[in-house]
């Protein structure tokens, strides 16, 4: 199996206030549709990590690695072209563009990417809203839709360009445990049948103990 | 694509905003056009009758007291005598120009120079009954004359050539014929300050649209002043010139001041007042307009910075998914960039219209100027220099705030 995603002795420092270290030297591997929470305790760093996994964070020392290729020094300009094409996103307060209907919220990376015909995009975005049950909703403002909704519609957009990873913060922090459950499960199918990688943040301990594997943090270190 | 997708619904979300910031644009440039197109009316009025009483160029006779030269100098012989000479009088001189014929034969074959009229000019008294008035005639050749001053357009009654048929004809001012109360077919009597007099036949008259001058001018053939003057047929005091290209009266009349050395007045110097008055017009116009402007680019500015502001979120999660920097730029700027196009396209059509309306305003009935409705100018230079100013402005208020927006760091954003 390949490697989705690798990092080696990453370190993190914040200078504001003062100077303080969050990340020690970190490494691991994930390998192509494994699906992993990460896991620990309010304040070890995993949000911070996963910024930088994101490559949104660029302030930082060690190397990351996604689909082999290293992304550690590159351009801003090229790590958004990066970031559009390969990084789905999910977080915790689902974000959608309050202007735009649902289905258009799906289609923007899309749009971006510039890859396919806006007819084509259109079909894809309502093919995946279709496998998160949301297609009904296509037409509807987002901000008219309720947080679990929003919540599916947020990975649908995550999934629009095809991403080899997708990276999630919190996901289900603010949902029911209905819904909840059924986040991880779309999560979980996607990594087995769609053979996405996911890495997603998160508190329910329940649901990591289902997962194939855990990153479990501690004081800003990984526990094997 | 996406960006200007983006950028439309960012607008059309707040279009109570979007609005206020164009119709500040829209203000700003409506007066813009509004003021120019009137100002500019206002200069073109000035230059087209300050053209219509004063010719390209003006040659003639200026009255040298020349007082270096006295006669005590040949009285006293004795070359180491100093001779002071106190209140001298000045010699008495002749106001013609000497060898006018060649002057004026020379001028003709200048071709810078279009039009040369040579006339007299005297003043006299006019005489109706007991009426009598100062005032001056111009004895010309009134084909000439007509052609440089388009005296056929301010003629009330006749015609120009209609001095040509006549024996002894007179075309007279308007408002000197009325305040003698003269028609056409009336005679009247000329005295020169010398005292000879002579009857005409009033045969025109016209109205320039200058009190000064239809209140004391009227014309009459030149060989008639020549004779009321008991001059030879080669005397001639005066020399009006049309050039080819106006614009370049001063340095022609400089030239032709040093070729013949007789005063040659261009006709911005000779109404250099109305000159300086256009020019302080030109600069209130852009002074009012820049700062119009400038008040719209600042509204401008706010108005993105709210939106900015307002959008943080969105920024972040656009710039997570893949947008660079230049697609925020894109987005905001395109925003103002709009607001400005549009709001300017709308200035232009409330411009036009004000000013249409001012155009039909009836002037104030005045003696002095003759003028029927304020004077406007359309002219589509300046609608395309609104339409210039309308995106300039705006690009330069909307790139400092975009600038910022894309600077924004998503991760400060997203941790919330
Ligand atoms: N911008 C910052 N400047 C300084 N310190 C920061 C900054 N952001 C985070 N930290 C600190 O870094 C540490 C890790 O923060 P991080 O958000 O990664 O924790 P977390 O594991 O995601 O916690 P939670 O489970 O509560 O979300 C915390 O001690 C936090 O105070
Ligand atoms: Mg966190």
């Amino acid at each position: 199996m390949s490697a989705a995603l690798r990092v080696e002795n990453l370190n993190k420092s914040f200078h504001e206030p003062e100077d303080f270290q969050v990340l020690f030297d970190i490494s691991f591997t994930v390998n192509k549709g494994e699906f992993v929470p990460v896991i620990g305790k309010s304040g070890c760093g995993k949000s911070t990590l996963l910024y930088l996994l994101s490559t949104l964070d660029t302030d930082y020392q060690g190397k990351i690695f996604i689909n082999d290729q290293l992304l550690t020094g590159e351009s801003q300009n090229n790590l958004a072209r990066f970031r559009n094409e390969n990084i789905g996103f999910v977080f915790q307060f689902h974000f959608l563009l309050p202007e735009f209907t649902v289905l258009e919220n799906v289609m923007l990376p899309a749009l971006k990417l510039g890859k396919l015909s806006r007819k084509e995009i259109e079909e894809q975005a309502i093919d995946k809203l279709r496998q998160l049950q949301m297609d009904t909703f296509a037409h509807k403002l987002s901000s008219r839709l309720s947080g679990g909704q929003q919540q599916r519609v947020a990975i649908a957009r995550a999934l629009i360009n095809n991403p080899t990873i997708i990276m999630a913060d919190e996901p289900t922090g603010n949902l029911d445990s209905v819904n909840t459950g059924l986040v991880f499960d779309i999560f979980r199918e996607l990594s087995h049948q769609k053979g996405i990688t996911i890495l997603t943040v998160t508190h329910d301990l329940d649901f990591a103990k289902n997962a194939d594997r855990v990153i479990e943090m501690v004081d800003g270190r990984i526990k094997i | 694509m996406v960006d200007t997708l983006i950028a439309k619904r960012h607008l059309m979300a707040n279009k109570k905003q979007t609005l206020v910031a164009m119709l500040g644009v829209t203000f700003g440039i409506a007066m813009f056009i509004l003021m120019i197109s009137f100002m500019i009316g206002v200069n073109q009025f000035m230059e087209d009758t300050m053209l219509s009483s004063t010719p390209d160029i003006h040659i003639y006779n200026d009255i040298k007291t020349d007082y270096t030269v006295s006669i005590a100098g040949d009285y006293f012989k004795d070359k180491n005598l100093l001779v002071s000479v106190r209140h001298p009088k000045p010699k008495q001189v002749n106001l013609n120009i000497k060898n006018a014929s060649g002057i004026i034969n020379d001028l003709q074959h200048d071709p810078e120079i279009t039009r040369v009229s040579p006339f007299l000019s005297t003043q006299v008294f006019y005489n109706y009954g007991p009426v009598q008035i100062n005032g001056y005639i111009n004895g010309v050749n009134i084909i000439d004359e007509s052609k440089i001053f388009d005296l056929r357009s301010k003629m009330i009654v006749g015609q120009p050539e209609d001095l040509l048929n006549a024996d002894k004809g007179i075309i007279m001012g308007r408002g000197l014929a009325s305040k003698l109360n003269l028609s056409a077919g009336d005679m009247v009597t000329l005295t020169t300050p010398a005292g000879t007099s002579m009857s005409f036949r009033v045969v025109g008259i016209f109205a320039i649209g200058i009190g000064t001058i239809d209140d004391t001018r009227s014309y009459i053939n030149l060989a008639n002043v020549q004779q009321l003057m008991g001059k030879d047929r080669s005397y001639i005091t005066d020399i009006n010139i049309k050039l080819t290209n106006n614009k370049l009266a001063p340095s022609k009349a400089g030239e032709l001041y040093k070729k013949y050395n007789y005063k040659s007045d261009d006709w911005q110097t000779a109404n250099s007042s109305v000159m300086a008055s256009n020019i302080v017009r030109d600069v209130l116009t852009y002074v009012v307009s820049i700062t119009l402007l400038t008040v719209a680019g600042f509204g401008i500015y706010n108005i993105m910075n709210m939106t900015i502001q307002n959008k943080m979120k969105d920024i972040a999660i656009l710039k997570a998914q893949g947008f660079s920097g230049h697609d925020i730029v894109r987005i905001f700027l395109s925003q103002s960039l709009f607001i400005g196009f549009f709001g300017a396209l709308m200035g232009e059509v409330l411009g036009f219209l004000l000013s249409y309306a001012l155009s039909r305003v009836p002037f104030p009935h005045n003696d002095f100027i003759s003028l029927k409705y304020f004077p406007v100018i359309f002219n589509p230079a300046h609608y395309f220099f609104g339409l210039v100013f309308g995106v300039i402005t705006p690009f330069i208020a909307g790139l400092m705030p975009s600038i910022k927006a894309s600077r924004i760091d998503p991760v400060v954003i997203l941790r919330g």
